[in-house]
Formats: C-alpha cells, sequence, structure tokens
C-alpha cells in the first residue's frame, strides 16, 4: 500500500519466449484461483486470477525482434465497469460459474484499490520449443477498505465483501482454488480465525518472506455440499495492530515540483528499506514531448552523494512525433533514499493541440521500476506448473532475490494555457493591435517628418507650374 | 493613427495640451477618483454568479454530523497542547491515524532575520502533521487541502477539533475522486509556508525543513480554517493574499452558496452584507468594505494561511468563525456542513479553476467589481502623469535651440501612450547635444534663453538619480544588515534597530538635495530640474502602471496620493507647500494614513500614540514579511517608489 499504485490500463504484449514451461505438460484448458490477503490495517485485498490456454496454428517465428517491441501507456485511464464487462467475457464460464461469479461490478468498485490486467504470451510446448500454445492470463486485484466498506469493523467474509458466496466450480476449470492468508496468525496465538476448515494449508516463500495459506478446492465436493454454499469468513480475534504497517524494501514515489508554468522538475524517489542489502534497479521513464528535458540537469542522489547510474539509455523526445525515453540501471544503496530529478520546460502548443480540457493539465506516465529485491528467505526455484498461479507473479529467479515491477503515480502538469473562453475576441483585438498599432508606430518612429510650406497661390500658382514643367524649368 | 502623421493637427493637439494642461490634469484626476468612488454603485458592480459549471448546483445533502465528536477532539487537543506546551504531534498523529488517514509529519526550522516581537519569536523550529485522506480507486494526480494553523497560544483548538470530526466523515464516503490533505500547522504561517516549500521541492525563502514523506499531487485548491469557540456567530472570509493575489471568484462564490444554502451568516471584512442596493446606504456601506479590501489588498502580506496558497497557483481562501454578542448562533455541525458541501463540489471540479475572474474587487459578498470596470480608476490618475510628462517635454524641448531639423518634433509627443517613446527619442537629442556643442550653439531659438550647450547631458541626471536610488539601496539592505552595530551602539532591541534605522535612511534621505548639489554644478537652471522632472515622471509612471497591473490597489493608492504632489513639484512658487505636499504624499506617510483609515473603518479609531506604535510594528512586520514570505511591497517603496520620490524632492530644491 504504501508503494504508489498506478491505476493505468496497462495493455503489456509480451512478444518474448516464455519458455518456463520444461516438458510436455497437459495443456488444461482453465486453471483459476482467488487469493485472499487480510492486511494488518484490517483492510483485505483479493486477487483473482485465470489462466487459459490453448493450442493454435498461429506459431512464433524465430526469436524476438526487439526493434517491434512497443511500449505505451495511457496515463489518464481509470478502471471503470466498461472495463470489466468484456474482460470477464473472455473467461471460459463468463460470470456464471466458479470463481467468476464473485466479480460484480457494485462490489468491485466499492474498494480502495483496483486493478485488472490481460496477460498474453507463447508458451512452449516442448523443451526445443518446436511448437508452442498460447496462454492467456486475467488478474484481477482489489483492495477491500474497512473504513469504506466494512463500515469500521474487521471482519471479513466472502459474502461481505462481494455480496456472493461460491456455490460450485466452473465445470471447464481444471483447477478451482481459494488461498486465504493466514501467516503470522495461526502462529503466534491465534489473532485471525478462519472458517470453514481448509482443506488443507500451503507454505512457500511470497515476495522474500514464507507465507503459510489455508487451501479450499472448490472441486472438494465435501467443501460446498454441506452447506450448498462456500462462505470464507474471516474473523480478528484480537483487533489488529493498527499502527507498524509493514513497508517493502522497494517503494516509489515520483511528484512534479517547482512553480510557474515555465520550468519544473520531475522528481523520483526510490526508497530502499533493506536494512544491509544494495540492489540495482532499471528505471524506465517515458515522457511526452511537450515537456522538454534538460539532459544535463539529471542528477540522482542517495545519502547526500551523487550515485553514478551504471547505464543510460535516452531518446530524446521529437516534437509531436515522440516522446522523451530514459532507461537507467541504478545501484540503490541499503536503506537509503535515491532522488532522481530532471529539469524540464514546458513547450507551448499550438492552439488545437489542446485537449478540450486544458486546464485540468497534461498527464506524465508512471515510471516504471524493475527491480530484483532481496528476499529475507531464500527460496528454492519451484516447479511452475505444480505450484499456484500467484507464485509466478512475483517470480524468484535464483532464490536470493524475486523479480517485482513497480509503476509510480502519473503526474498532472498543467502547460501555459491560452484562455479558451474567448478565443473570437482574443483573435480579433489580437488582429486589430498589430495591424493598426504596431503599424502606425513603426512608421512613425521610423519615418523622417518635414514640414511642407502650406501652398498659396492656388489655381495660378499650379497653372504656372504645369506650364513651367513643359518648359522644362524647375517649378515656383 | 493618421491623426499623429499630420504635422497640423499634431500642432494643434500639442497646444491644446499645453493650454489646457492644468485644468486637464485636475479634470483627469477628479475622474480616477470620482471613478474609484463610483465603483460601488450598481452599473459597475454586479451580482456574482458561479461560472464553474461543475460546480453550478449546491444539490449536495450534507450529512455531518459530528459536532460531539468534534468539540471532544477539540477538548482533547486543547488539554494535550496545554501540557506539552507546543504543537501535540504524538497525539494528532495518532488521531489522524485512528480515523483512518494516512499520516506524515514535517519539521521546520527559520530563524528570522531579526527578532519578531508582535509573535514573540526569532528562532522557530516547528512540527507541521497532515494526514492524507486517499481517493478510492483513483492515482493520487489531484487533492484538496484543508488546513488549520496553530499559533503559539491555544487558540484554534476548535478548529483542529472539526478537521478531524471532518476527516473522519469523509474516509467514510466513496465519492472522493481527489486526495484530501488535512494539514496542521505549527507556527502559523511559517508552518504552512514551510510545508508549501518542501510539497513543491524548492526553496524561496531559506526555510530550513526535512522533505516530505507522503504527496497527493497537484493541489487544486485549499480551505483554511480558524475557529477558537464552540458557537460561532458568523463567518468572516478573507481572500487577500501575498502579493495581493486573489483566488478565483469562484471558490468565493462556492463559500456564499453554502453560506446561503445553510443559513449561515457570513460576512466579508468583518462587514455584514448590505441589503438594498437601490438606495444610497447599501452603496455607502459597500464603499467602506471595499476600501478595507483595498487597504488590505494594497498591503500585500497574506491575511491567513490561503494567501501563501496562491503563489503556487492554488486557489485558496480562509474561513474565520467570529463568536460575537449576537444572539443567533450555530454550532460546529453548521460550519462542518457548509465545509463538506464545499469540499464535495470541489471535488467534482474537472479542471482548475478558471472560469471566473481572477482580478476583481468585493464592495459585499454577493457584489464584485471585474477588472474592466476598475482599471479606468488608476488609468485616470496614470493620465495626469501622462499630460504632465508631455507638456514638460514640449516645454523643455521649446527651451531648447531649434539646431534640429524636426521643428514639428516636440509637438508628436502628444498622446499619452506615445510619451515613453518620444521622451526616448529626446533623451537622445539631449545626449547627441551634449556631444555637439557648436551646432547647438550655432542657431539660438527664438526667444529662448542663453543657453550654455552642454548643460544637461546625461551626466549632470545620472548624479541625482544615482544617489537617490543608492539612498533606496541602503534603505533595503542596511537595517537587516546593520541590526547588531545598532543594537551595540544604541540601548535598542534588534527589532528597534531595524525600524529606527529604517526611519533614520528614510528621513535622511530629505537632506539629499544639499548633498546632490555639492556634486552637480548645473549651469542650466530651468532645463536641469525639466529634465530631472521628466526622469522622474516618467519613471513613476511606469512603475505605477507596472504596480497596478499586478495589485490594482497598491497601484491606485500609490497613484492616489503620489500622482498630484509629483505633477506640482517645480523650484518656483511656494516651495514650502510643495514641500509639505510631498512629505504628505510619501510612502511612509501614506503607510501611515492607511493604518489610520484602515482602522477608522473598522471602527476602532486610533489615537496618535497607538497610531505611531502600529506604524513601527506595521513597519517591521512588512521587512520580516518580506524575508519570511516573500512580500514584495518592502523592495517596491524601498528600491522603486522611495528613490522616485527623492527626485521630485530633488526637483523641489532644485537651485
Amino acid at each position: 500500500m504504501a508503494a504508489a499504485m498506478s491505476l493505468a490500463v496497462l495493455l503489456l504484449l509480451l512478444v518474448g519466449p516464455g519458455c518456463w514451461g520444461h516438458a510436455e505438460h497437459p495443456r488444461d484448458s482453465l486453471r483459476e484461483e482467488l487469493v485472499i490477503t487480510p492486511l494488518p490495517s484490517g483492510d483485505v485485498a483479493a486477487t483473482f486470477q485465470f489462466r487459459t490456454r490453448w493450442d493454435s496454428d498461429l506459431q512464433r517465428e524465430g526469436d524476438t525482434d526487439h526493434y517491434f517491441l512497443r511500449y505505451a501507456v495511457l496515463p489518464r485511464e481509470v478502471v471503470c465497469t466498461e472495463n470489466l464487462t468484456p474482460w470477464k467475457k473472455l473467461l471460459p464460464c463468463s460470470s456464471k460459474a466458479g470463481l467468476s461469479v464473485l466479480l460484480k461490478a457494485d462490489r468491485l468498485f466499492h474498494t480502495s484499490y483496483h486493478s485488472q490486467a490481460v496477460h498474453i504470451r507463447p508458451i512452449c510446448r516442448n523443451a526445443q520449443c518446436t511448437s508452442i500454445s498460447w496462454e492467456l492470463r486475467q488478474t484481477l486485484s482489489v483492495v477491500f477498505d474497512a473504513f469504506i466498506t466494512g463500515q469500521g469493523k474487521k471482519d471479513w467474509s466472502l459474502f461481505r465483501m462481494f455480496s456472493r458466496t461460491l456455490t460450485e466450480a466452473c465445470p471447464l476449470a481444471s483447477q478451482s482454488l481459494v488461498y486465504v492468508d493466514i501467516t503470522g496468525f495461526s502462529q503466534d496465538n491465534g489473532t485471525l480465525e478462519v472458517s470453514p476448515a481448509p482443506s488443507s494449508t500451503y507454505q512457500d516463500v511470497i515476495l522474500g518472506t514464507w507465507k503459510t495459506y489455508a487451501v479450499y478446492d472448490l472441486f472438494d465436493t465435501a467443501m460446498i455440499n454441506n452447506s450448498r454454499s462456500l462462505n470464507i469468513q474471516l474473523k480478528w480475534k484480537r483487533p489488529p495492530d493498527t499502527e507498524a504497517l509493514p513497508v517493502p524494501f522497494l517503494h516509489a514515489q515520483r511528484y512534479v515540483s517547482g512553480y510557474g508554468l515555465q520550468k519544473g522538475e520531475l522528481s523520483t524517489l526510490l526508497y530502499n528499506s533493506h536494512p544491509y542489502r544494495a540492489f540495482p534497479v532499471l528505471l524506465l521513464d517515458a515522457v511526452p514531448w511537450y515537456l522538454r528535458l534538460y539532459v544535463h540537469t539529471l542528477t540522482i542522489t542517495s545519502k547526500g552523494k551523487e550515485n553514478k547510474p551504471s547505464y543510460i539509455h535516452y531518446q530524446p523526445a521529437q516534437d509531436r512525433q515522440q516522446p522523451h525515453l530514459l532507461e537507467m540501471l541504478i545501484q540503490l544503496p541499503a536503506n537509503s533514499v535515491t532522488k532522481v530529478s530532471i529539469q524540464f520546460e514546458r513547450a507551448l502548443l499550438k492552439w488545437t493541440e489542446y485537449t478540450p480540457d486544458p486546464n485540468h493539465g497534461f498527464y506524465v506516465s508512471p515510471s516504471v521500476l524493475s527491480a530484483l529485491v532481496p528476499s529475507v528467505v531464500a527460496a528454492k526455484p519451484v516447479d511452475w506448473e505444480g505450484s499456484p498461479l500467484f507464485n509466478t507473479l512475483f517470480p524468484v529467479s535464483d532464490g536470493s532475490s524475486y523479480f517485482v515491477r513497480l509503476y509510480t503515480e502519473p503526474l498532472l502538469v498543467n502547460l501555459p494555457t491560452p484562455d479558451f473562453s474567448m478565443p473570437y475576441n482574443v483573435i480579433c483585438l489580437t488582429c486589430t493591435v498589430v495591424a493598426v498599432c504596431y503599424g502606425s508606430f513603426y512608421n512613425l518612429l521610423t519615418r523622417t517628418f518635414h514640414i511642407e510650406e502650406p501652398k498659396s497661390g492656388g489655381l495660378a500658382k499650379r497653372l504656372a507650374n504645369l506650364i513651367r514643367r513643359a518648359r522644362g524649368v524647375p517649378p515656383l | 493613427m493618421g491623426l499623429l502623421s499630420d504635422p497640423v493637427r499634431r500642432r494643434a493637439i500639442a497646444r491644446f495640451i499645453l493650454r489646457l494642461n492644468t485644468p486637464l490634469c485636475v479634470l483627469s484626476y477628479v475622474a480616477g477618483i470620482a471613478w474609484f468612488l463610483a465603483l460601488v454603485f450598481p452599473p459597475l458592480t454586479q451580482r456574482t454568479y458561479m461560472s464553474e459549471n461543475a460546480m453550478g448546483s449546491t444539490m449536495v445533502e450534507e450529512q455531518f454530523v459530528g459536532g460531539d465528536r468534534a468539540r471532544n477532539f477539540a477538548r482533547d487537543f486543547a488539554a494535550h497542547r496545554r501540557k506539552s506546551g507546543s504543537l501535540p504531534v504524538a497525539w494528532l498523529e495518532r488521531s489522524m491515524r485512528s480515523v483512518g488517514l494516512e499520516v506524515y509529519t514535517q519539521s521546520f526550522y527559520r530563524k528570522l532575520p531579526f527578532p519578531d516581537e508582535t509573535h514573540e519569536r526569532y528562532m522557530v523550529s516547528g512540527t507541521n502533521v497532515y494526514g492524507i485522506l486517499r481517493a478510492p480507486r483513483a492515482a493520487s494526480t489531484e487533492s484538496l487541502v484543508l488546513t488549520v494553523p496553530c499559533g503559539p497560544d491555544s487558540t484554534n483548538s476548535q478548529a483542529v477539533g472539526l478537521l478531524l470530526a471532518l476527516a473522519a466523515h469523509f474516509r467514510g464516503q466513496i465519492y472522493w475522486a481527489k486526495d484530501i490533505i488535512f494539514l496542521v500547522t505549527e507556527h502559523d504561517l511559517l508552518g504552512t509556508e514551510a510545508w508549501l516549500e518542501a510539497y513543491h521541492d524548492i526553496n524561496v525563502t531559506g526555510i530550513q525543513s526535512s522533505p516530505l514523506q507522503g504527496r497527493a499531487g497537484a493541489i487544486q485548491a485549499a480551505v483554511a480554517l480558524e475557529l477558537s469557540s464552540d458557537v460561532v456567530t458568523s463567518l468572516d472570509v478573507t481572500v487577500e493574499g501575498l502579493n495581493g493575489q486573489l483566488p478565483n471568484l469562484d471558490l468565493l462564490n462556492l463559500f456564499q452558496t453554502f453560506c446561503q444554502k445553510g443559513g449561515l451568516l457570513c460576512t466579508l471584512q468583518g462587514k455584514l452584507q448590505p441589503q438594498d442596493w437601490t438606495s444610497l446606504e447599501g452603496p455607502l456601506q459597500g464603499l467602506q468594505t471595499l476600501l478595507l479590501m483595498v487597504l488590505r489588498q494594497a498591503s500585500g502580506r497574506p491575511h491567513g494561511p490561503h494567501g501563501l496558497f496562491l503563489r503556487y497557483r492554488v486557489e485558496a481562501l480562509t474561513l474565520r468563525g467570529i463568536n460575537s454578542f449576537r444572539q443567533y448562533k450555530y454550532d460546529l455541525v453548521a460550519v462542518g456542513k457548509a465545509l463538506e458541501g464545499m469540499f464535495r463540489k470541489l471535488n467534482h471540479l474537472l479542471e482548475r479553476l478558471h472560469q471566473s475572474f481572477f482580478f476583481y474587487l468585493l464592495p459585499a459578498l454577493s457584489r464584485f467589481v471585474s477588472i474592466g470596470l476598475y482599471m479606468p480608476a488608476a488609468g485616470f490618475l496614470l493620465l495626469v502623469l501622462g499630460l504632465k510628462i508631455s507638456s514638460t517635454l514640449i516645454l523643455s524641448t521649446h527651451l531648447w535651440p531649434a539646431s534640429n531639423p524636426f521643428n514639428s518634433n516636440p509637438i508628436q509627443c502628444l498622446v499619452g501612450v506615445l510619451d515613453l517613446v518620444h521622451a526616448l527619442e529626446l533623451w537622445m537629442q539631449l545626449h547627441e547635444a551634449g556631444g555637439n556643442p557648436e551646432e547647438a550653439g550655432k542657431a539660438p531659438g527664438p526667444g529662448s534663453p542663453p543657453l550654455a550647450p552642454q548643460g544637461v547631458g546625461l551626466a549632470s541626471l545620472m548624479a541625482p538619480l544615482l544617489i537617490s536610488q543608492a539612498m533606496g539601496l541602503a534603505l533595503y539592505v542596511l537595517p537587516v544588515l546593520g541590526q547588531h552595530i545598532a543594537a551595540q551602539h544604541f540601548p535598542v532591541a534588534e527589532a528597534e534597530a531595524v525600524v529606527l534605522t529604517l526611519l533614520a535612511i528614510y528621513v535622511a534621505g530629505l537632506a539629499l538635495p544639499h548633498n546632490t548639489h555639492r556634486v552637480v554644478s548645473s549651469q542650466v537652471p530651468d532645463r536641469g530640474w525639466m529634465a530631472l522632472k521628466l526622469v522622474a515622471l516618467i519613471y513613476l509612471a511606469l512603475q505605477l502602471g507596472c504596480i497596478a497591473l499586478t495589485n490594482f490597489s497598491l497601484g491606485f493608492l500609490l497613484a492616489a496620493t503620489m500622482v498630484p504632489a509629483a505633477a506640482l513639484t517645480k523650484p518656483h512658487g511656494p516651495r514650502p507647500l510643495y514641500a509639505a505636499l510631498l512629505v504628505v504624499t510619501s510612502p511612509a506617510v501614506t503607510l501611515l494614513g492607511s493604518l489610520f483609515l484602515w482602522r477608522e473603518l473598522q471602527e476602532v479609531p486610533l489615537s496618535l500614540a497607538e497610531g505611531w506604535q502600529l506604524f513601527l510594528t506595521a513597519l517591521a512586520q512588512g521587512v520580516l514579511e518580506h524575508y519570511t514570505y516573500g512580500a514584495l511591497l518592502f523592495p517596491i517603496l524601498a528600491l522603486g517608489l522611495y528613490p522616485c520620490w527623492l527626485l521630485f524632492w530633488n526637483v523641489l530644491f532644485w537651485k
């Protein structure tokens, strides 16, 4: 929760090889699971994962060409019901049976955090990777707020969270499980009680620490048939201590500093709260072109000293075509805050380029942090097929660390904005001022004036002059 | 513009301006003052109206019922505060956390340039506490702020109580689209400034503070609350911010609509709203409010914590609960409901507040004068300077021998707008002529006095200009720089030393003409002072024009006082009278007069001794506010207007 969470709709199209499956494995059509994690604050996080695999004739050719790798963000988009409905339709059981009956929009959007994702990738069917199948993985995470949805109470049940209970497994699924995180609660004098009794428990290293889960299998006939429905309940025996919220090892914060409409600074704070391990972080920033970055002002400081990144890739923006791309590998010292800041100047857009709500400001997409965060407990690499799906959210590479990708908050930056409320007046006035005043002023300032003697003599003199001109004599 | 290129008409206009100069000036000045006074009458004041669509109706059902809770919080806060003697940071953190906020603290330290005797502080260190209510499912890109400043004494505890009760209520709602920051600052405005600078990660005033741990995106609007009793009879709203900045009028409209909806009694400048605008009484009452607003805006002080937010383009206002002897009182629930309504409406904002006016004057809460209507008042006053500049130009160039080929040139400089351009041109001529004495000596103009050719070049004017500017610089730098030396040699405290040095330097400037004349041996009596006056007039016109554009009230006040004296000053005629007039209209005396007027309008008249004390305090506060918040009134007066005024003084005593 301390880490900034982005709600941008993110479509990550991974074209890369997902050769994690080792040998020929049974290509199950659907696995679904729900992980419920009671948080010490009294809130409850629920994560759904659905994995669908199928064989298709669409085969991948050759290696990944990084030239075709694309990254795009819509920082403004907030996930809402119209994102949920088509997402649900991708599920084999839709929302008719299995875990997906819990996906009711009115409850899911009554939460303090909501994140929804679709991952699609090819999977090798065998060790040689001669043929592939496709994997569609859908995840949805919500955090129920004890203050809002719980009306101050910190006990939870499936019915209370989703206003539904589980009645049956999806008949198309090969596996349908509910995990409840009971780490730390089951060991010391039981602060948390889970009912009904789970069919089994599961232990593993998740995010670098030992976790214990109570497991409910929906295909276990005893689980549902007793009461025709499964309503898992969490009861706190002792109210949780809200004072000490655990802080993740890596979290980040981003903000715009400065004031006024000319210049500013983008600052990203990277926190490494690990007491003794330093680790590198890959920071990826895509900044729109209308913030003109001054790369020479890029400063990275940790603990008051300059921190030189070991790798920098910078691709400057092209106006109206391409954003700035800044990628850096930064070593975060143990127990430190690293500040990455870069100054920018706000560009003046053409008047047709402003959005319909220019005074709202323009969004800058979140920075993306990718890091291998050291674990507290060494984990052994596991068999991906055998372990639960949520295990692969934070894949462990070599046992001593796990992979985390974080998105900082998007930023809202005000650009210099003309007053659009009276464009006609403005255009008319500007044109008039330029045409009338500037012209005459310029004229007055540059011209030299001579007094012309008033004409005397009138008609007679003019006639005389005409005659003189005809004679070739200078006029009077 | 054909009017200007035609020499015959130009000459006619020049003659007209020259002949009718004095009546035109008087007319213009009177018109300016009259226009200003007329601002309170209905065709010029308009009813306020809500421009922002998102805040259009007040269809919000306020559900805040936490009056008892607020009072309990307030009692606890006051008790803890008495016990610890400063802001009970730990208690605040605990309470904010208990109502479900994300809580952070920020410590700051500031050594003031000299001891602040009004607030009794010199080396200030304090802690701000703030809690963030995160909007559900939003990405923390925008936020609103509710802030309560806590001074050294234990006032404002009810405001803290209400803030916590509101936070508890807001936390239970799901409709928030923007984060809400609940901020309690110590040492009132100093704390606010420290927090704002840290939030925007800049350092404008040299305050030292710890960096903020939690942020919530771009702040869209802020409301500051000051309450010192469980019941209030009225809510007073303050809009004037740092350097005369004002929040968008829509924010004030929003407050006013919720005042009306909740039946609250709301005041502006402590004055009730006049009801009847058709008769003379309403506008006259409005005039008092308007004058109070002009005086407060002109002072450039932040009249409440909201004033500091305006620098960061955060629309903000301060609400003060007043408990007087009226019979009808409102409890905290009524105030809380108004605040709830305002925050729910601000929560609806799709864009920053930008639809309504940023420049306005308020004769009442429901009436305003827009910039288009009040600017002519300042324009008329500045026109006096314009007329004077043109006549001085014409006169001084008539004195000049007709050595140049542009006989019609002096006549060009007529219309006010063109003055500056032509003044520059005149400068060029003066300068050229200084370089070519023989050419200038060849053709003495008819009727002009015999002139020493190199009489007034730039050089002879440089001395008074530089000396007066140096006096201004001394006025700006020396009081604070030399406070310790002054305190060592005289039996005064540092703060007094600063004020007294300020006054001493100011008065010492009056001896300037004698000093200057030792440096400048002016051979050309008349043209010398005219050129100096011309420069002074242009300088004054430029300054007043710029000030009036950014802070109308200050510009208007200064123009109304300085313009007549500036226009009249010359080294002939009744000199003592002119001198008295100049002294009376000098910036410092204007400040003194404004203080008296201010207290008179507030119906707490001052005696002379009190007035003098208040004047000294105001001077010290003005200097302090420049250093602590970046208020610009002190540098404007010291570096801009005071030297300019000295130039006129110089003109008056020209020999």
